[in-house]
């Protein structure tokens, strides 16, 4: 197992390189020149040529594209991404507690999403066809078709205004933590659960199940077996959630005034605030990595099939 | 002789579209003999065999009587019957190589199962199973129970089936098709094995197989079936040299003359010899 887990990070070392050089090149291919965003930023009325070159000068946008592109490298991995063109601030003091912010609420919301899943998922299928499976199938298809800033309306109007019980927005308690929870969860937790259910149910057709029975043993230790089995699939997803929860947050962050990487990203989009974008992308790019590392590992650990194939 | 099984106006049908796949049937083991029921494939006969252990799928229903040791087991709690199989009932499945879970190693059932009925100690289970897999001819028993089964072969995993079983000691055994996923060398094998798992236990087994060669070795009464019904019934030497009904005539001039290629490549030590 220890060989196997060293074996994957190394793979990912790659991976992050080509991600961080795609990020890169990606930016410059922009029409827009960053001295003018800078300038423009700044508030000056007239831009010479003689301002852009001096401005480029600064940015070290005169150096050729790989000596920038492996100074960025270099930079980034001591945590420093440069300087916002727009507040002239140090993007990762902006991004750092942004990214903090979204990453609690996203591992609440994966641990939510986690537990529901697997608890509903193992509900319906010991219970398949009958009406707990079906009406716990039939309320997650109405809730998981709303919109999540649809939800979210209703939510905050029910809790907030008319019980008064929670807050509207912001991030001061726990307490502000539990709707914008309960939105992403039953978004994502709508589609997981069924995945479990399906897994099981092929599971409980397998012959390891009849020979289990045919032994004796307890019901409860054959779930266990399912579980065990069934949650291979669902592992990756559930690892991968985490990443996909981290990029899109846009919507609750912005209904529940969630100081977080959603409302950074978008306002930094829309002030063309490169340095910003470019590390927002790339931290998002190594959580994937990341994360997929983390699901291909607990995998492996649970299916030894796996650990021989790398 | 004594009856250790009796199974009287079995009938199994499948609730969900009301088919019928065993319309009626009764048949008995005698204590310490081998019966071998055999037929084609959905002639029902594994379906009968998971209806003794009453371990049909959810949709599929049963009727009759089934009686073990004189105990109704159509009467028994869904908690009586898990206590009688694998303790009193012991199956040895067709596909060895996916009876285990996948994901741990070949030990853990056997530990699970001899916990469940017997609360042996991790040691006592250890040796006890240890001594079991080396007479049925598995080489570093400790090894294999610490192994994936995705890493051993049929034929081994259908021996570690076996061992548990000498371990259980059950009153009957019903084996189905326990050769038919097998190569034709590792079927020898596991037929020795069968063979002196009866020399050495003398319990009763239930044999399913569409294998005629092997049922001649193994079996002392034959039950053939066709679509859900037992048409012929009788001791093995009976069938084979005066089959009464058309269909086991059948059956065993097509399935005795393919199992001449089983005689050419043991070189003569064929099963089919018998």
């Amino acid at each position: 197992m220890g060989s196997y887990i060293t074996k994957r990070l190394l793979i990912s070392i790659p991976l992050v390189l080509v991600i961080s050089f795609v990020t890169f090149g990606f930016i410059h291919l922009s029409p827009l020149d960053p001295a003018e965003v800078v300038l423009h930023s700044q508030g000056i009325p007239t831009i010479t040529d003689e301002l852009l070159a001096q401005t480029r000068a600064k940015l070290g946008m005169d150096q050729p594209f790989l000596t920038r592109y492996l100074n960025w490298v270099v930079s980034c991995l001591q945590l420093d991404f440069g300087d916002s063109y727009v507040t002239g601030k140090p993007v990762w003091s902006m991004l750092g507690p942004a990214f903090l912010h979204t990453l609690k609420l996203t591992l609440v919301s994966t641990f939510a999403i986690v537990v529901l899943s697997i608890v509903l998922g193992v509900a319906c299928a010991l219970n398949a066809g009958k009406w707990v499976d079906k009406s716990v199938r039939g309320i997650s298809f109405c809730l998981t078709s709303m919109p999540s800033y649809w939800l979210a309306a209703l939510l905050i109007w029910y809790f907030s205004v008319k019980l008064d019980l929670l807050p509207t927005s912001g991030m001061e308690s726990y307490k502000s933590y539990i709707l914008p929870v309960i939105v992403i969860t039953i978004s994502y937790a709508g589609i997981y659960f069924r995945m479990i259910r399906s897994s099981m149910l092929s599971n409980m057709n397998e012959d390891y199940v009849l020979y289990a029975r045919a032994s004796g043993l307890t019901e409860k230790k054959i779930t266990m077996h399912i579980l065990r089995n069934s949650l291979q699939v669902s592992i990756s997803v559930f690892c991968m959630a985490v990443p996909i929860i981290l990029g899109s947050t846009v919507v609750v962050e912005n209904i529940f005034a969630w100081p977080g990487l959603g409302t950074l990203s978008v306002k930094s989009i829309l002030s063309r605030d490169f340095p910003i974008i470019q590390a927002y992308v790339l931290v998002l790019a190594v959580s994937f990595i990341l994360f997929n590392t983390v699901s291909d590992i607990i995998n492996a650990a649970l299916n030894p099939k796996l650990r021989d194939g790398l | 002789m004594t009856n250790i099984l009796e199974v009287k106006n079995l009938k199994i049908w499948d609730s969900r579209n009301e088919r019928v796949i065993v319309p009626n049937s009764s048949f008995h083991v005698k204590q310490g003999s081998c019966l071998a029921i055999v037929g084609e494939s959905g002639s029902g006969k594994s379906v009968t065999c998971k209806a003794i252990m009453r371990l049909n799928k959810a949709g599929i229903r049963q009727s009759g009587d089934i009686l073990l040791r004189g105990i109704n087991l159509m009467e028994l709690s869904e908690q009586e019957m898990r206590k009688k199989r694998g303790k009193q009932l012991c199956m040895i499945l067709q596909s060895s190589m996916r009876a285990f879970d996948p994901s741990c190693v070949v030990g853990v059932h056997l530990q699970e199962t001899l916990v469940e009925h017997f609360g042996w100690s991790r040691e006592e289970i250890t040796t006890k199973m240890k001594n079991a897999m080396e007479s049925v001819r598995l080489k570093n028993p400790i090894e294999v129970m610490n192994t994936y089964p995705h890493q051993l072969s049929g034929g081994m995993l259908q021996r570690v089936m076996i061992a548990l079983t000498i371990v259980l000691e059950p009153d009957i055994i019903i084996a189905d098709e326990p050769t038919t996923a097998l190569d034709t060398v590792s079927q020898f094998e596991v037929v020795e094995q069968f063979r002196q798992l009866r020399e050495r236990m003398g319990c009763s087994m239930i044999f399913i197989s569409h294998d005629l060669g092997i049922v001649k070795l193994m079996a002392d009464d034959v039950l053939v079936m066709k679509e859900g019904e037992i048409v012929e019934n009788g001791t093995t030497q009976a069938i084979f040299s005066e089959p009464q009904h058309t269909y086991t005539r059948y059956l065993l001039s097509t399935k005795l003359a393919l199992n001449q290629h089983f005689k050419r490549i043991m070189g003569g030590v064929s099963v089919a010899e018998g």
